[in-house]
């Protein structure tokens, strides 16, 4: 290239007048960044230091230990187990769509689980997320020796609910479940715990209503961590306090027997101790599997609880309240006697039915029972004899004695849905019925029908009472972390000894005399024998038409329209140790359904264990011994755990 | 007989070059690469991986690099200058249909042992070929409309190739490094004032239609904009560079957090932080006495590059010196508004210090053809 010929000293100066030019340019550019790095690194040092600290330092909290649940022998009832899961971090996982497809050949992943996770990816891309929980032990290896294949997922360990006697213990016991936001908005100024996604809480049972010493306080940990929300270190940390760990009365041993005693009926049972109030067994039958709820329970299989006519959800034990029928009939007798209204040999004559204002009330047997003085009306359960009773005494005093005894007030158990019942009285009807008493209301309620409702457990406290004349109060917790909690001895309700005295001796008379109602089903073990009564509640109106006809037997009646049995009894009837309670929904007659169940809940209570043959009468030996045998098997044993843990 | 080829006889021979050449200079450079690998060690957590390494390898390759550079004469070099540029722009052109994509933009064409970015290169072409298109220009036709049209015309071709890519910072980079070649070279004042007052119409005009059929940018180059306008808007999302950038700054201090101590970077809040974010991660460790002195190295640099400039009596070199000069200039100074949050995010590295090959060996070249232009000068 041939060069011009040119002015190069011009040509020099003006390119350094104009390289000067832009030299001042930059240089004046220079001071800006200069002065702009002065203003951020040393006139706001501090604000920004602060902020670099609150970006890297988090507060974490550690979720505390729940308490466990131990039986009165120190069997588990309910535990913490570790729990694996597989979090993902979508930051890490670069190829969110390839890190799933590669987990999904090692671990079986739940579809509606990985769009869940899938979505709460979208939505911070900061946290990890779960994408699988409670996955097993051989699952959770494969996904940590392909760790490197696996970025942003991470196999993470925690605690979470067991409970190995699933079925027996569902009602009382509960279960817990992840924290829903309904749960949030029901409790005011919320632990700092709940807002941990899935942080798990009592949902039911004494898991519920215990929540505040089984829950425990959160501790706190500092820690470091990095821009993806990874835990780098920690700096430091401040323990929590783990839940407490509560006993509770009940026996499992005798749970377990009872429910599977119990297999296959809608039913009920309380089994207390005269002694201290100790729940021993609460039963509610058909069970369900607990567990299941606390790994989030499926559609499918919640719809099944719900639509099984034997309803396993509530706890009939507490929460079922039935007409108590016939095992309402000491209560009558006694606020008769105690009012000073009758004396024990007062007789009343049954034609087997009873005319009120112009309205028939028949006895239970049509032909009638005769003269009836108190001892044989209770032994073979004459209706017409506490019609009469009613209309002699009133309601008034009739609900005052049922109150006395626990029956429509609600005791105070840490169970859900404890019920009240209902004991009506004059003011009662008129408040929630607008009408006025009238004396078929009386004469109803005098044999336990009408208005008059119990739960299970009530009847249990009321038949203690009775055994006892002392106001024994239930108690289901025996201590919390060892300390033992007060009894529900109970003080002397005052009553008339000999009043007293007369009813346990009718008590008596129906399971062990001749004639009683229940005398198929009593217990012939010196020191042993108990004292009971029947109960048979109607839960249709038998109308005249039909009772013309001939009532037709229970068993020609759908389930659900047939009566209600009960029983309630005491043992040994000298030395009262045991309270019980049995209803069979639907079940039929109390003599011929509950007795039965009940006198093999109380022999299994006496012993402690299977009862020897030699207590039951010797025609029914032979069938006990193989209901006996039938049981064993199809119930775990706790007695040699127990043992074990001794 | 030109004035470069009566004077060649003082210009030195052979390996007494080495002697002439610009050490203060090549030793301000080391010095920064230095402060680079430094930064590079403490980015990586205490480690010579992934990126040290490689980086002091490169940097000893640009070294040598330069130092040929500097040895061939600059007359050769101004010879080439227009083949250069052609090779340039057809690389660039090439990308358009064979490049690779990284990081959401197409840039580089990878040659196997290296991957070259074309918009790299051409910021040194682009230099070389207006001060040689200069050095021929007779003065007195400098500011005349069509001899102004030619040289606006090679600015604009890449550029609008680079937009394409597409890659805002070089594009800028590119329209600001051929501007000053033609203010140095002496085009009139009146064409400058001009450009500014067209520029201002324009942004309004980007501006203005944004959300239309017809916006002129592409959301994401809006988008850094409105974070730039406005980081705290958004802070984990767009903003959340700048931001966390602005608090490492901040948390360094007089004197900084000390060497492998910054959380930011550390702790992986700094995004690209080996790449166009490292001086945060400085800024972090070192604080505020840290950064001027890097600042203060490259104010050293462009100093000895005008001293050199001023001193040179060839046209052709002195435009050239000032050239590579204002483009190191740029590179730095764009990256530390950027990360100082001065200037939107475009995605410019800091020169010599910043993670990447391609980059740091054509500055190097670049500052050999300073070497050579410093070595052959008339004398």
């Amino acid at each position: 290239m041939r060069r011009p010929k040119r002015d190069t000293a011009l040509s020099h100066r003006k390119v350094t007048r104009r390289g000067l030019i832009v030299g001042a340019g930059q240089a004046g550019f220079l001071g800006l960044l200069a002065w702009r790095m002065r203003y951020l690194q040393v006139d706001q040092a501090d604000q920004f230091r602060l902020l670099a600290e609150e970006n890297r330092i988090k507060i974490r909290l550690i979720p505390p230990a729940r308490g466990q649940i131990y039986d009165r022998n120190g069997l588990i009832i309910a535990e913490n187990v570790p729990s694996y899961r597989i979090t993902m971090e979508r930051d890490e996982a670069g190829d969110v769509d390839r890190v799933i497809e590669r987990l999904s050949r090692l671990v079986t992943l739940d579809p509606d689980e990985v769009k869940r996770a899938r979505e709460e990816m979208l939505r911070t891309r900061l946290h990890p997320v779960t994408i699988a929980d409670r996955v097993s032990w051989e699952e959770l290896s494969r996904v940590a020796v392909n760790a490197p294949a696996l970025p942003g997922v991470r196999p993470e360990v925690g605690l979470s609910r067991r409970y190995p006697m699933n079925d027996e213990y569902a009602h009382v016991v509960g279960y817990v479940g992840p924290v829903s936001d309904y749960d949030l908005e029901r409790i005011e100024a919320p632990d700092q715990l709940l807002l941990i996604p899935r942080f798990q809480i009592g949902k039911v049972g004494l898991e519920n209503q215990r929540e505040d010493i089984l829950r425990g306080t959160a501790g706190t940990k500092r820690v470091e961590q990095n821009a993806a929300g990874r835990v780098m270190r920690e700096l430091d940390r401040r323990e929590g306090q783990a839940g407490r760990d509560l006993q509770i009365t009940t026996d499992s041993a005798l749970q377990s027997y009872i429910h599977a005693r119990l297999e296959g009926e809608s039913a009920a049972a309380v089994v207390l101790d005269c002694e201290t109030g100790d729940v021993l067994a609460s039963v509610s039958t058909p069970g369900f599997d607990s567990n299941l709820f606390v790994r989030g329970i499926s559609v499918a299989d919640y719809n099944a609880l719900l639509e099984n006519k034997y309803r396993p959800l509530p706890n009939k034990s507490v929460q079922g309240i039935y007409p108590p029928g016939s095992t309402f009939k000491m209560v009558t007798a006694l606020a008769a006697l105690e009012a000073g209204i009758s004396v024990p040999d007062d007789t009343v004559y049954c034609p087997g039915y009873l005319e009120v204002s112009d309205r028939k009330f028949h006895c239970w047997k049509r032909a009638g029972h005769g003269n009836v003085d108190l001892a044989r009306s209770l032994r073979e359960s004459c209706d017409v004899y506490y019609y009469e009773m009613a209309l002699r005494t009133g309601i008034e005093k009739i609900s005052e004695m049922a109150r006395r005894l626990g029956l429509g007030v609600q005791h105070d158990l840490p169970m859900t849905g404890v019920a009240t019942g209902l004991v009506p009285d004059k003011q009662w009807k008129r408040e929630t019925r607008n009408t006025d008493w009238v004396i078929g209301d009386s004469v109803n309620a005098s044999i336990g029908q009408g208005y008059v409702l119990t739960s299970p457990m009530q009847l249990a406290v009321m038949t203690a009472r009775l055994a006892t004349g002392r106001s024994v109060t239930p108690r289901l917790i025996k201590s919390i972390d060892g300390v033992e909690t007060p009894t529900g001895h109970g003080e002397d309700m005052g009553l008339n000894e000999n009043n007293l005295r007369t009813i346990r001796r009718a008590m008596y008379d129906v399971s062990n005399n001749r004639r009683g109602t229940a005398y198929g089903s009593r217990i012939v073990a010196e020191g042993m024998r108990m004292a009971g009564k029947t109960g048979t509640s109607q839960v249709r109106n038998i109308t005249a038409a039909e009772r013309a006809q001939g009532v037709r037997r229970n068993s020609d009646l759908p389930w659900e329209r047939r009566d209600h049995a009960l029983f309630v009894d005491f043992a040994p009837h000298d030395n009262p140790r045991y309270a019980v309670a049995v209803v069979i929904e639907h079940g039929g007659g109390g003599s011929s359904a509950a007795a039965p169940v009940a006198r093999d809940i109380t022999l299994q209570a006496l012993y402690g264990e299977d009862p020897p043959l030699e207590a039951y009468p010797s025609k029914d030996r032979a069938r006990i011994r193989a209901q006996q045998k039938r049981l064993r098997e199809a119930r775990p044993d706790y007695s040699k755990d127990a043992s074990d843990r001794a | 007989m030109s004035y470069l080829e009566y004077t060649v006889k003082n210009v030195p021979t052979g390996l007494r070059k080495i002697l002439y050449v610009n050490w203060p200079l090549a030793l301000l450079l080391t010095a920064v690469a230095c402060v680079g690998f430094l930064m590079l060690y403490s980015v990586a957590g205490g480690s010579f991986q992934p990126w040290t390494e490689p980086q002091m390898k490169r940097f000893a390759l640009g070294f040598v690099a330069m130092l040929s550079v500097g040895m061939v004469p600059i007359w050769f070099w101004r010879s080439v200058a227009g083949v250069a540029y052609g090779v340039s722009l057809a690389l660039l052109f090439a990308v358009e249909f064979f490049g690779s994509i990284g990081m959401g933009a197409q840039r580089w064409i990878d040659l196997g042992f290296m991957r070259l970015q074309p918009s790299e290169l051409m910021k040194i072409t682009l230099v070389m070929l207006l001060a040689a298109y200069y050095d021929w220009l007779p003065m007195e036709r400098t500011s005349r409309p069509v001899w102004v049209l030619i040289p606006v015309v090679l600015i604009l071709v890449p550029v609008y190739l680079v937009l394409k890519q597409p890659d805002l910072g070089t594009s800028i980079l590119l329209i600001a490094a051929g501007g000053a070649m033609m203010f140095f070279a002496g085009v009139h004042w009146a064409y400058f004032a001009a450009v500014v007052a067209a520029v201002i119409g324009l942004v309004t005009a980007v501006f203005r239609s944004r959300g239309t059929d017809w916006q002129l940018l592409a959301n994401y180059q809006y988008r850094r904009i409105d974070t730039f306008l406005d980081p705290s808007s958004d802070p984990l999302g767009a903003g959340y560079h700048i931001t966390q950038s602005k608090i490492a700054l901040g948390s360094g201090g007089w004197t900084g957090r000390g060497f492998m101590q910054g959380t930011q970077s550390r702790l992986n809040f700094l995004p690209e932080k080996h790449t166009d974010f490292i001086f945060t991660t400085l800024a972090e460790e070192f604080g505020f006495l840290g950064a001027i002195s890097l600042l203060g190295l490259y104010v050293l640099i462009i100093v000895f590059c005008i001293s050199s400039a001023v001193a040179n009596r060839d046209r052709f070199s002195s435009l050239l010196i000032f050239g590579i000069a204002t483009t190191f200039f740029l590179f730095f100074s764009v990256n530390m508004s950027m990360v100082m949050g001065l200037a939107p995010v475009v995605g410019v590295p800091l020169p010599l210090v910043s993670y990447g090959g391609s980059a740091m060996l054509i500055l190097l070249i670049g500052f050999g053809l300073v070497q050579s232009a410093h070595v052959h000068r008339p004398r």
